[in-house]
């Protein structure tokens, strides 16, 4: 049996196989697909529900499909989605309950028990799900979050190129996968064949590579992995100077700079929703019409939403300005005092996908640079 | 739970395309648990019984646009304990306000082949500039669900929860791909009020505003890039001028659009 550590070539033509083992050992396989124009998250049945020869060229507000000259399957970087709604979903029934005769009673969502495996969990979103570990953790343990995660089998790949809004290299969290995975897959192309470089990542990895047709990794796949990574690693878009981040943004508080960003924000939410780490939610009861039964609901929600800091008279960020400043310093400083880790893990994804292309590597530049007193406006909210 | 007392509805028509009030008819599911514990007393779309005021609630569509109208809905004001509006008409003056913009004796003048017999203000407002409004339900047409759920709670005694988030936040929940990034379609959803659950989008279409503005719209920022995927001024100014022509929010980019951009 392969164990941990393990290293096999699995050449294209055994891929297939690969999927099968999943759906063998029980699993739902949920992995990249073209779907509306990009490559998504969805359920993957066979081989040909990936995006295979398919790329996309990404920018701040924008993101595009294009095709490659070779049969990638992995070949492009991260979409619009995350693994976060498989382990958060965006809308999640939380308990029920009903009228009884003198009160009534509570009946908790019963969990869905079926394993799912992701197939190609990037690097920076393999760090995402160790946030989001933390996230939900901790005196308030989020059991529905749990119960997705523990049942939740990751196939990584390590990503052949960059794109143009991604930093994971400024962020520590990629390209290379280190760890957080059951197997990890790298997609070579090229001298040698296409083929892919298999390390297995633990048992249950062990026991899904015993059923694809392997040979032990030759001389060659090694490193030729290794260069791939290093390739990606130098290619990145974008890069952030993340020295000193913790002090430097709630230093800040009034630099001109958020005024500027607040011009630009939509407070359309569209960061926080593609962002795998961002965790917000709100509740709401859903009564019946005869009131004799109640449902919770919890579904994502954002602090870029007026009503997010809506307290007994009001809201607490009524400006963009300061929502904008909230989800900059929440995200890159004081997550690490309430998670003890960065909120961000460099994927790009809250720059493609803001419509107007606010670039928070370029934010963060722009607040680093001393505000020149004499014209830094003070005391906007 | 046995209620003592229904609570008595009324639904109400001003100038408006009668969409809304079929929304309310639309809710063929729960109908009947709804007449089961709302007493629907005067709703001449569904019905020809009519029974006098006062009335719990009223639902009011469509917007003012006759000196008959302004008079009339003061009287339903004064004969309802809550007033709630449904609809771009209804609370932003809806697509007839297109008339603020322009010359309406032209108008007259031109459409109809006796303008003697046109009595008409200037003007299409929503109900809120004539009377005081308990609450405001958006869309062309509503949605059924913010429907329901102000329904139930009117029943309940709890405040409605109606976001006044943007569409995006829904399309993102629904997992809808973002067709103004992906696909470089012109879309308002990012300054639009959610509600619809991003219906036009969820079809490879922008979203073109029929929720009105999101509580905080920032449409100066959005119409840079609108004119960026390629929309003239006059397209950027039309995309804003449809069923809440009039909300301050759009009206005023349509208005930036006039001047021109910096």
């Amino acid at each position: 049996m392969a164990s941990v550590g393990d290293r096999r070539r699995i050449d294209r033509g055994s891929f297939p196989a690969l999927l099968a083992a999943l759906r063998s050992e029980g699993y739902r396989v949920l992995g990249p697909t073209l779907r509306d124009a990009a490559i998504v998250y969805d359920e993957i049945t066979t081989e040909a529900d990936l995006p295979i020869g398919w790329t996309d060229r990404q920018g701040p507000g924008t993101y595009r499909l294009e095709r490659r000259n070779d049969g990638a399957l992995f070949g492009y970087t991260v979409g619009p989605s995350s693994w976060k709604r498989q382990l958060f979903p965006a809308r999640e029934r939380l308990w029920t309950a009903r009228r009884t005769g003198e009160g009534f009673e509570v009946a908790p969502e019963p969990p869905d028990e079926r394993p799912v495996a992701i197939l190609g969990a990037r690097a920076c979103e393999i760090a995402a799900i160790a946030v989001t570990d933390r996230v939900f953790d901790g005196a308030h343990r989020d059991p529905g979050y749990y119960a997705r995660r523990g049942r939740l089998f990751v196939v990584a790949v390590q990503c052949g190129q960059a794109g143009a809004t991604c930093f994971c290299t400024s962020m520590n969290t990629g390209p290379g996968v280190t760890g957080g995975f059951d197997l990890s897959l790298t997609e070579i192309l090229g001298p040698g064949g296409h083929r892919f470089l298999a390390v297995v990542g633990s048992e249950a990895g062990g026991r899904v590579l015993d059923r694809v047709p392997t040979v032990p990794a030759g001389d060659e796949d090694g490193p030729a992995a290794e260069a791939i990574v290093a390739r990606t690693a130098a290619s990145m878009g974008r890069s952030m100077d993340t020295t000193g981040i913790r002090e430097l943004l709630p230093s800040r508080p009034e630099h001109p700079r958020w005024e500027v960003v607040a011009r630009r924000c939509l407070a359309c939410t569209n960061c926080t929703m593609v962002c795998p780490t961002c965790f917000c939610s709100t509740t709401e009861e859903v009564p019946s019409l005869d009131a004799e039964q109640v449902e919770r609901w919890r579904r994502w929600d954002s602090c870029f939403n007026s009503q997010f800091s809506q307290l007994h008279g009001g809201s607490v960020r009524q400006s963009t300005q300061s929502r904008y400043r909230q989800w900059l310093t929440h995200k890159l400083s004081t997550w690490h005092d309430q998670f003890g880790t960065s909120g961000c893990v460099g994927c790009g994804r809250c720059i493609t996908w803001c419509p107007v292309g606010i670039d928070l590597t370029e934010e963060v530049a722009a607040i680093r640079t001393p505000a020149p007193t004499a014209t830094a406006p003070r005391g906007t909210p | 739970m046995a209620a003592a007392h229904r609570p008595r509805l009324a639904v109400w028509k001003f100038a408006s395309c009668d969409g809304c009030q079929l929304s309310v008819l639309d809710l063929e599911d729960e109908l009947l648990a709804i007449a089961d514990r709302v007493e629907i007393a005067n709703f001449r779309e569904a019905s020809s019984a009519v029974a006098e005021g006062p009335y719990d609630v009223s639902l009011v569509e469509g917007s003012i646009t006759t000196a008959e109208d302004a008079r009339r809905i003061r009287e339903v004001r004064a004969r309802s304990r809550l007033l709630v509006t449904i609809g771009a008409c209804a609370t932003a003056g809806g697509i007839q306000a297109l008339r603020n913009f322009a010359d309406v004796e032209e108008f007259r003048r031109i459409v109809y082949a006796r303008p003697e017999y046109i009595s008409t203000l200037t003007t299409s407002t929503p109900i809120r500039e004539h009377v005081a409004v308990d609450l405001e339900l958006r869309g062309c047409p509503i949605s059924k669900a913010q429907l329901l759920e102000t329904i139930s709670a009117i029943l309940t005694d709890r405040a409605p929860n109606i976001p006044g988030e943007s569409v995006c936040i829904e399309c993102k929940r629904r997992g809808n791909v973002c067709v103004l990034v992906a696909r470089g379609t012109p879309c308002l959803g990012p300054v639009t009020q959610a509600g619809c659950g991003a219906i036009c989008p969820a079809f490879h279409r922008g979203c073109y505003g029929c929720f009105g503005p999101q509580d905080t719209p920032n449409a100066a920022s959005l119409s840079p890039t609108l004119a960026a995927l390629g929309l003239s001024p006059g397209e950027i100014q039309r995309f804003y001028r449809t069923f809440n022509a009039a909300a301050p929010a759009f009206r005023a980019a349509a208005d930036a659009e006039a001047r021109g951009r910096p």
